[in-house]
């Protein structure tokens, strides 16, 4: 059976490192001083190079974070975060172009093979000169490595079609109009502690514009990987997609395995206009800590898409196995007439994990549709919450929305939580919520078992048909990794 | 999770910490929670703020007789009533089933505005004790008030001795503009059942702030249904322990909310102990300008294997300006649960409507009719017969 073989790699994988992705890669980097006031700011616009404009921006941005509090509500527990002991910029060092993949930093390649990028791919991102023109592939790369995307590729490709897809710093130069109308529209610099903190010292991340009628040639994507020690990753990544115009972007992240926690609080946006579509997925592998939960990312993002036109169409897709705590809401807020949100989740936690995660879904105009399905997942001693919000206002005639929130537990020493918020002021729409908690049933291991396959094997299959629904709204590439991530997620947790 | 600590300063926190003298100084540190405090993010006790409620005088016979009149309770083996705050003597009848009996502490819930008003300013309500095996009847608690700028704080316990049984039926009217601040503590002994079915129709500018403090051992049956229909601003909170293996508790109930009113169901169930089961049915009608709130939390702690929790929150709104924010939440700690709650939102079927109508029912008619089937699984819950009578009149009056 392909899957159990498929299983056994993975545990023998497991079996010489406890975190696959657990790697330090050595390249020269340009790193701020640690600590964060107006100078870091300041320093972070002047080595961007950013107009005056997006410095006063950033200022303002700060000096608003000042006077806030970091938020509490989360069912999340972490010693207090120092923000001064952090260095909020880190660059590899420029170096010319090399001229063939034997010059780039071997390093950087190995980081890229352990990643498993195809070498073509690989070729691309280390700026190897030349190796667009080779072979088209299918997905667009847009790799964050540190803070700095290291190379953009295909952008040839997409600019024929009229789509922008390249660092925020690069939009901040080159479509400033764009950045100034949009940035900060849909999660203002004052939405939460953790945005204001973003919108002051954001390193980098992705922009993508996708004009009127445009439907993007092929799916976007970005890794994000946090390398260099001790360094907080603030990406800010802004979508916007115009009439009639559609986009998928992919977020993929793992991250080399550290003693001390990293804070990581990035800030996304969204814009669909009328009959715009935007299908936004994300798997996330951050680095959970070790068995005792020492060393992990902290994941603190605010992800907000607007669908500002009619019958526009936002769709957040996340597996989340990663980080040590993850504190993240996908929301929509549906401002255009017979808009759509919705939301798929995977959200797996182990050992000493915590997760406070789910959704908002604001219906603000008439006939405006949204679906939440996620799927929570404790094992170990880990803690895992859903927190949702659906929100009638009073315009938002005949609104639907529906709500399945299921949580399997597995083993007698982890939290499952469910914290949903339904709040109607219209008559005419409906809501429907539905949530169930259990662990997986003896019959089904049983039947499994009686089949031939071992424990593990058998919670594999089970949660994987558990997470099922989400896991098909996945791009095929995603799902294949994401399944395997599950099953690695979950060893251990049995037996 | 946090609970924040908003304190105000008002008219009516200095008026309450000075009646409590002594005993009120977790009141004065905690004062009156804002909209910014979780648990009250939906009921705003700002209107409230601003009055000086002064403690009840007592009310004569005669007024008491004709509140009791216009209220038509039913017959029951014990009555016991209380006027302003007061045990209205000359109208108390207990059965020798109940024994009275000195109230003692039990949780303080000191993170509960509620609980923490009462423990200031409490009463003397009624403490009793059904004694082992001993199926008491039924008992008709009465409170009502009447006058303007005052508060009452009745503290009532109510023990059942292993084996016992008793139904009480809690009614709670009045009129003015008033706060009725009472609290139950409830402790059911092994293989003990109490059906509490309260009616809450204080007077329509009232405030009602009930905390339910349930404690049920093993085998033992705590079965609730509240119909909250009544008062400006009313909550009415249940926190439930199931303290020891297979034991049951229910909390039921239907709010139904009008005008500016509105209605709140907030209950706790903490499954503290292994194989015991919870159920929760909870209907709102909202009208006109009426706000309904439920939430509703079960935990399940990590000994509380087998637990089967089970939890319905239900809405119909018939008006554009009605409003429901509910908040249904797990917390579960033990992996071998069967937990689940649904929860819906939603005006009255317009197929529905129009089947009735195609079959010659007047719209009026048609209406009330599936306003009073989305209610009738949920009356159902109510067990004794008499009781659910009275509160259909209730509904339908």
């Amino acid at each position: 059976m392909p899957a159990v073989t498929e299983t056994r790699e993975t545990v023998e994988k497991l079996a010489k490192s406890s975190y696959e992705w657990g790697f330090e890669t050595d390249i020269e980097m340009d790193i701020a001083p640690k600590g964060l006031n107006e100078d870091t700011v300041r320093l972070i616009s002047e080595r961007k190079r950013e107009p005056e404009w997006m410095l006063e921006w950033r200022l303002k941005a700060f000096r608003m974070w000042l006077e806030m509090k970091e938020p509490e509500w989360a069912k999340v527990s972490h010693p207090p975060i120092d923000y001064q002991d952090a260095h909020y910029f880190a660059q590899p060092k420029k170096k010319p172009g090399p001229k063939s993949l034997d010059e780039v930093d071997p390093e950087l390649l190995k980081t890229y093979a352990k990643l498993g990028i195809p070498l073509h791919e690989q070729a691309l991102l280390a700026g190897v000169e030349g190796a667009e023109d080779q072979k088209r592939l299918p997905v667009a790369v847009d790799a964050v490595f540190d803070s700095v995307s290291v190379a953009t590729t295909f952008r040839k490709t997409l600019e024929e079609a009229g789509v922008i897809f390249c660092p925020i710093s690069d939009a901040i130069r080159e479509h400033p109009d764009l950045v100034k109308q949009y940035l900060g529209s849909v999660v203002p610099a004052a939405d939460n502690f953790f945005a204001a903190l973003n919108s002051a010292v954001f390193t980098d991340g992705s922009f993508v514009f996708v004009p009127k009628g445009v439907r993007c040639p092929m799916e976007l994507s970005t890794y994000f990987r946090i390398n260099a020690r001790n360094t907080g990753q603030f990406e800010r990544t802004l979508i916007i997609v115009e009439d009639g115009a559609s986009v998928s972007y992919l977020e993929g992240c793992t991250a080399p395995q550290r003693d001390e926690n990293q804070l990581h609080a990035a800030v996304v946006e969204l814009i669909a206009m009328d009959d715009a579509s935007i299908k936004y997925s994300t798997v996330q592998n951050w680095y959970p800590g070790d068995d005792e939960g020492r060393g992990g990312i902290y994941n603190f993002v605010t992800k907000r898409g607007a669908c500002r036109g009619a019958r526009s169409k936002i769709s957040w897709t996340q597996v989340e196995t990663g980080s040590a705590i993850t504190w993240k809401y996908p929301s929509c807020v549906l401002a255009g007439e017979g808009s759509v949100g919705e939301f798929y989740s995977v959200a797996v936690t182990n050992n000493h994990q915590q997760a406070d995660t789910g959704t908002k879904m604001i219906h603000l105009a008439p006939n405006t549709r949204s679906t939440i399905i996620a799927k929570t997942i404790s094992a170990g001693r880990s803690d895992s919450t859903y927190r949702g919000l659906v929100r009638m206002q009073p315009k938002a005639r005949n609104a639907r929305n529906f709500t399945q929130c299921d949580s399997l537990l597995i083993g007698d020493q982890c939290g499952a939580h469910t914290v949903p918020y339904i709040e109607s002021r219209n008559m005419t729409a409906r809501i429907e919520h539905e949530a169930t908690t259990s662990k997986i049933s003896e019959d089904q291991l049983f039947y499994c078992r009686s089949r031939g396959l071992s424990e593990e094997d058998a919670v594999g299959l089970i949660v994987n048909g558990f997470c099922r629904e989400v896991l098909k709204e996945l791009p095929m590439e995603f799902a294949v990794e994401a399944q395997k991530l599950l099953q690695v997620s979950l060893e251990g947790s049995v037996g | 999770m946090s609970t924040g600590t908003a304190v105000q300063s008002s008219p009516a926190l200095s008026a309450f910490v000075g009646r409590a003298a002594g005993h009120g100084s977790v009141l004065a540190e905690r004062g009156i929670p804002t909209r910014r405090v979780e648990a009250w993010r939906y009921t705003p006790l700002r209107a409230f703020t601003e009055t000086v409620w002064n403690e009840a005088s007592a009310l004569s016979d005669h007024d008491v007789q004709s509140l009791l009149d216009a209220l038509a309770l039913p017959e029951a083996e014990s009555r016991a009533v209380f006027a302003n705050g007061q045990e209205a003597a000359s109208q108390t009848r207990l059965s020798e089933n109940l024994v009275r009996s000195q109230g003692e502490a039990v949780d303080p819930l000191e993170d509960r505005f509620s609980a923490i008003l009462n423990a200031a300013l409490r009463q003397d309500g009624l403490s009793i004790r059904v004694p082992a095996g001993v199926a008491a009847g039924t008992l008709v608690l009465v409170s009502l008030t009447s006058g303007n700028a005052i508060s009452t704080h009745l503290r009532h316990q109510i023990v059942l001795e292993d084996g016992a049984s008793l139904t009480v039926f809690d009614v709670n009217a009045g009129d003015g503009r008033y706060v009725t601040n009472p609290r139950f503590d409830i402790v059911v002994g092994k293989g003990a059942q109490l059906n509490h079915v309260k009616l809450q129709r204080e007077g329509a500018n009232a405030g009602h702030l009930a905390l339910v403090y349930a404690s049920v051992d093993a085998n033992g049956n705590y079965d609730s249904f509240t119909l909250n229909q009544g008062s400006e601003l009313a909550r009415h909170e249940v926190v439930a322990t199931l303290t020891q293996a297979h034991a049951q508790v229910h909390v039921n109930g239907i709010q139904i909310v009008d005008g500016t009113r509105l209605n709140d169901l907030t209950s706790m169930i903490h499954h503290a102990a292994p194989d015991c089961g919870s159920r929760q049915t909870v209907k709102t009608v909202l009208s006109e300008s009426g706000q309904g709130v439920f939430q509703g939390k079960i935990l399940v702690d990590r000994v509380a294997q087998k637990t089967d929790g089970y939890q319905m929150n239900q809405a119909l709104l018939l008006s554009e300006k009605a409003q429901i924010n509910s908040k249904p939440e797990l917390e579960i700690y033990a992996d071998d649960v069967k937990c689940s709650h649904g929860a819906t939102v939603g005006a009255l079927d317009d197929e529905q409507l129009f089947y009735l109508r195609s079959r010659g029912v007047p719209e009026a008619e048609a209406r009330i009719i599936l306003v009073q089937a989305f209610l009738l699984d949920a009356l159902d819950l109510v067990t004794d017969e008499t009781l659910r009578d009275v509160l259909i009149r209730s509904i339908t009056a």
